[in-house]
């Protein structure tokens, strides 16, 4: 079992190990959805709260039901249906009790059963044997890392709107790649901070 | 006469459009912009893009083949759960045959085998073809795509293997005198590669139209 401090996973997953710049995982609203501050966001949030959310519910799946049974071959099969439910279970919560919340994030949640984040969290959490606490803080700080770096991204993105003169061909997801390419070398630099 | 009439009209076809409309006009990557994580992740190392298009390729044939012949019986609602129990069950016969044939291959992909599940490739194909159209259309269709989506992985590879680590397909390459460029192994130079790429794509799409 990995043995590392929680707290110090936690920081990792924000820095020195984002799932966006250095594993490159949940590109597909990363790109769509960073054209807006706002919307950037509200994904953000919604990322953060499921992202956490499934991960809790998987670990106990995973290790107390099919581990006993040997049957880890289903694990892909059992974690995706879980996400989907649970976004699905969420979704009809908001819905029905916050409707001011289903407002603001409310339309980015049945996008997020497709970020490759949320399952890449419960794959990593098995692969690295993370116990409890450790998948609450991995989990918590990597939907948090990949929120910032949305949420900088559409920043960027709305500043170089205003001056626009980008070559045509480059507009759109173009320019966001090369963006992604200078965050992601200035993420490197926190690469010796932290070694997990 | 009848010979020539089949050379003009297989332009005009469906299957021959629907099997190159992934490759080229539809391609699911530059044109649509999905399931770019797994391509700038695991292209560093020419084998691993090859295992990786294989796998791509044969988890949206066979998903769109099961999501067609499905397609009368999977009721609306649910039918995205119902494409991921497909995708996912064909996933894990990948995984598993990495795992037994290709150890190597397996333990450095990681995770990212499992993530096909969630790469938008297959769920894109399954919902905006496979439910509507029969099954040997769809498989020309999964077909089109998973080669289209593999040839941008090779090509991704191709520069990034030899130019970061001097290889290719494990074979040194490069002259003695080239000194490896790191930063095209790690994220930030497949991020700066795909944006050079769809930069030039876009620009020779927009002369020829």
């Amino acid at each position: 079992m990995d043995s590392s401090n929680p707290l110090i996973i936690f920081l990792a997953s924000i820095f020195t190990h984002n799932i966006a710049l250095v594993y490159i995982l949940g590109m597909c609203p990363f790109i769509v959805i960073s054209k807006t501050y706002k919307s950037a966001v509200g994904m953000g949030a919604a990322v953060i709260f499921t992202v956490t959310l499934t991960a809790v519910i998987n670990w106990p799946i995973y290790w107390l039901i099919l581990v006993p049974l040997h049957s880890e071959i289903l694990a892909f099969l059992v974690f995706i249906i879980v996400i989907a439910a649970t976004v699905q279970l969420v979704e009809m919560i908001i819905e029905k009790f916050f409707p001011p919340l289903q407002a603001s994030f409310g339309i980015f949640l049945p996008l997020i059963t497709v970020n490759c984040i949320v399952l890449a969290v419960s794959l990593f959490m098995v692969l690295r044997n993370y116990n409890f606490v450790q998948t609450v803080t991995y989990s918590s700080g990597t939907a948090a890392g990949w929120s910032m770096a949305i949420i900088v991204m559409a920043a960027i993105k709305e500043k170089l709107g205003l001056i626009g003169d980008i070559p045509s061909g480059l507009r759109g997801p173009g320019i966001t790649m090369i963006i992604a390419g200078i965050m992601a070398l200035a993420f490197i630099g926190f690469a010796g901070i932290i070694t997990l | 006469m009848p010979e020539d009439k089949t050379k003009t009209s297989i332009k005009q076809r469906e299957w021959y459009k629907v099997l190159t409309m992934g490759m080229w006009n539809d391609h699911p990557l530059f044109c649509m912009i999905l399931g770019i994580c797994s391509s700038l992740a695991i292209t560093n190392k020419m084998d691993n893009a090859l295992a990786m298009g294989a796998g791509v390729t044969f988890c949206t044939v066979f998903g769109s083949l099961f999501v067609s012949l499905l397609r009368k019986v999977i009721p609306a609602r649910v039918r995205m759960l119902a494409y991921m129990t497909i995708i996912a069950t064909f996933v894990i016969c990948t995984d598993r045959f990495l795992k037994a044939f290709f150890p190597p291959i397996s333990l450095a992909m990681g995770p990212y085998v499992g993530l096909i599940i969630t790469n938008c490739i297959l769920m894109g194909r399954a919902e905006a073809f496979a439910i509507q159209k029969g099954p040997w259309l769809s498989v020309l269709d999964a077909i089109g795509c998973g080669v289209g989506y593999s040839a941008v992985l090779i090509l991704m590879a191709l520069v990034r293997e030899p130019m970061g680590f001097g290889t290719l397909l494990g074979q040194t390459v490069m002259p003695k005198i080239w000194t490896n460029w790191v930063i095209l192994t790690i994220a930030p130079g497949a991020f700066f590669l795909l944006g050079v790429y769809l930069w030039i794509l876009r620009t020779l799409a927009k002369k020829t139209e």
